[in-house]
């Protein structure tokens, strides 16, 4: 009996090994391309650990495309997308948790079935009204875009967040004489914040990652968002531009890494009960 | 109002109350306009688009064709050539995703040492752009400077091949690349899933002399089972959709291998100028989709009760 249970175990490690060897490749080998010279990338046999690390790809990364800008223009609307997303997502969620009228129903319906819109359908009208609204080549037309499109998965986080929030707060306000708007802004609001805040960051790693409405409505290097940039560089790429490839797709990565790792925090930690219960 | 309502919802369930009062209104509009005005008017503008001969940068009106373009659309065998991959492609993701990550949320629930680093790593593909992840694998499946040639050459596995050019391997490689990035997701859900799951009915099978495969018919599966159907139902979707992963990684090509429907209406959206055709393309997406979910979720939940 034990010794099956140690077969078991052993196996299962070895299973584990391989799902990490599967999941950690692709990132290593992009890492170890980042910091390799141009004389090892052309080399017959590539390794794993660059024989001679160099920073010369990032400083040629820099050189040649806009990153900066383009890292400016992903910030700014990543930012104001995560930021109008939850301002405006936050009160519509406190009604649809505490309210089943019909309002809250086609709400839902609507967020469940804006998760199986093809993007073309909705992308050839939203380029008319934008065009319209000349707001093509626009970060702000993009914001609007990026704002809509995390709507869905905002209200599903914060729809659970509000139900986590025990209803005899908003009893004990509206016994005071406190309206609607009042009670959800004094007393719902401030213990919501934890949540507020995890789902602005995935809103923002949304924004800050997406491509294809970037794609289609942005058609000056100078408005394109740091994907778009990073698509421009892909092509008849020599073996030498590879390296300055890696080296800006790495950092590319970082910011939603980072976001992404204090998220983690914030969702495990259990912050909103703490608070309720406080 | 509230107190009356939230006591009558504490007491018999969920109800239906009357129209909301101003303030909730005045709490749902700000969110609720730009649903109306960016998702569903374009939505309805895009069915309707679909009816027309709208073109890029044409002068004269759009007018109305009717069906035109789903007659033109039945007999354009590219656009049929590109839905089969995607099935592929959809197909070709989700199913070997699901197992995969089945494995992995079922590892990960044991109390296994190194958990903590196979949970972050299996996360990470989440945070990343889908531009990173194509330009990544680009940099893995390289001829010359990628490390599945090297890899393969070193185990005497043959001298390598042109993986994403290379018209018998692109679709299996973008497929690969596919079921890499959606890894995240479908194992979180699956863990979360498990997480759920009674200890005290495990302990009482194995107590039973169930053994492993037992245990998990009998027990795990029918927990985890409604997670396990609403997320291969959303993979599929999102599979089918897909866009920048593939974009990135081959365009499309070698001669169509994997231009999958979504590129193929981009381009004849956005190059060509075909609004109203890649309009209609987009609605025959929707339906058939629509109908393959609606078969397989009505046959998983009818099997559920017979089990």
């Amino acid at each position: 009996m034990t010794r099956t249970k140690r077969t078991t175990r052993a196996a299962q490690y070895v299973a584990l090994a391989a799902y990490l060897v599967f999941l950690a490749f692709p990132f290593l080998w992009l890492i170890s391309t980042a910091f390799k010279p141009a004389r090892e990338l052309g080399s017959l046999h590539p390794t794993w650990i660059p024989q001679d690390p160099t920073l010369e790809n990032f400083r040629q990364a820099f050189d040649e495309q806009p990153l900066l800008r383009a890292a400016g223009n992903s910030l700014v609307a990543a930012v104001s997308a995560a930021l109008i997303a939850v301002v405006i997502a936050t009160p519509m969620a406190y009604v649809m948790a505490r309210h089943r009228n019909r309002l809250a129903k086609a709400a839902t319906g609507w967020v469940v079935i804006s998760q199986a819109f093809p993007f073309v359908l909705i992308i050839i009208p939203l380029f008319l009204i934008l065009k319209n609204l000349h707001l093509i080549n626009s970060l702000l037309g993009l914001i609007m875009v990026y704002v809509v499109w995390s709507l869905p998965f905002a209200l599903w986080m914060l729809v659970g967040y509000v139900r986590a929030v025990p209803a005899e707060l908003e009893e004990a306000a509206a016994v005071d004489g406190a309206g609607k708007a009042r009670t959800f802004v004094s007393v719902v609001a401030p213990l919501l914040a934890p949540g507020i805040v995890a789902t602005a960051m995935f809103a923002f790693i949304t924004a800050w990652n997406e491509f294809f409405f970037a794609l289609v409505l942005l058609k000056t290097p100078e408005k394109q968002t740091l994907p778009v940039i990073l698509n421009r560089f892909i092509g008849a790429e020599g073996v030498a531009d590879l390296g300055p490839l890696a080296a800006a797709a790495f950092l590319a990565t970082i910011p939603s890494l980072v976001v992404f790792a204090i998220i983690q925090k914030r969702i495990t930690g259990g912050m909103l009960a703490g608070a309720v219960k406080a | 109002m509230t107190l009356a309502t939230a006591t009558k919802r504490s007491a018999r369930g969920p109800r239906t109350s009357g129209p909301p009062d101003h303030g909730a209104w005045f709490l749902v509009l700000p969110a609720l306009i730009p649903i109306l005005v960016l998702s569903v008017g374009p939505l309805l503008y895009g069915i309707a688009l679909a009816f027309t001969d709208s073109q890029s940068g044409r002068t004269e009106p759009t007018q109305w064709i009717g069906a035109l373009n789903f007659q033109d659309l039945l007999h354009d065998t590219l656009f049929w050539d590109s839905f089969r991959i995607g099935l592929l492609w959809a197909f070709g993701v989700t199913v070997p995703q699901f197992f995969l990550a089945l494995g992995l949320a079922l590892l990960l629930n044991q109390p296994l040492r190194m958990r903590w680093l196979a949970r972050a790593l299996a996360i990470i593909p989440w945070a990343m752009p889908e531009v990173v992840v194509g330009i990544m694998w680009r940099l893995v499946y390289h001829p010359d400077a990628g490390v599945l040639n090297e890899t393969l050459s070193c185990l005497g596995l043959g001298k390598g091949e042109d993986w994403l050019t290379g018209t018998a391997t692109a679709l299996l490689a973008v497929i690969v690349v596919g079921i890499w990035a959606g890894m995240p997701q479908t194992t979180v859900a699956l863990l979360a899933g498990l997480q759920n799951t009674p200890r005290e009915l495990h302990e009482a099978a194995a107590m039973d002399g169930a053994g492993a495969w037992r245990r998990f018919r009998t027990v795990t599966w029918p927990a985890i089972k409604p997670i396990a159907l609403a997320i291969t139902a959303l993979n599929f979707i999102w599979n089918f959709n897909s866009f920048a992963l593939v974009y990135v990684l081959t365009q499309g090509g070698p001669g169509g291998r994997t231009r999958l429907p979504m590129l193929f209406a981009y381009e004849e959206a956005f190059r060509y100028g075909q609004f109203g055709y890649a309009a209609a393309m987009g609605c025959v997406m929707v339906a058939v989709i629509s109908v393959i979910l609606a078969f397989y979720l009505v046959g998983r939940l009818k099997g559920g009760d017979e089990a």
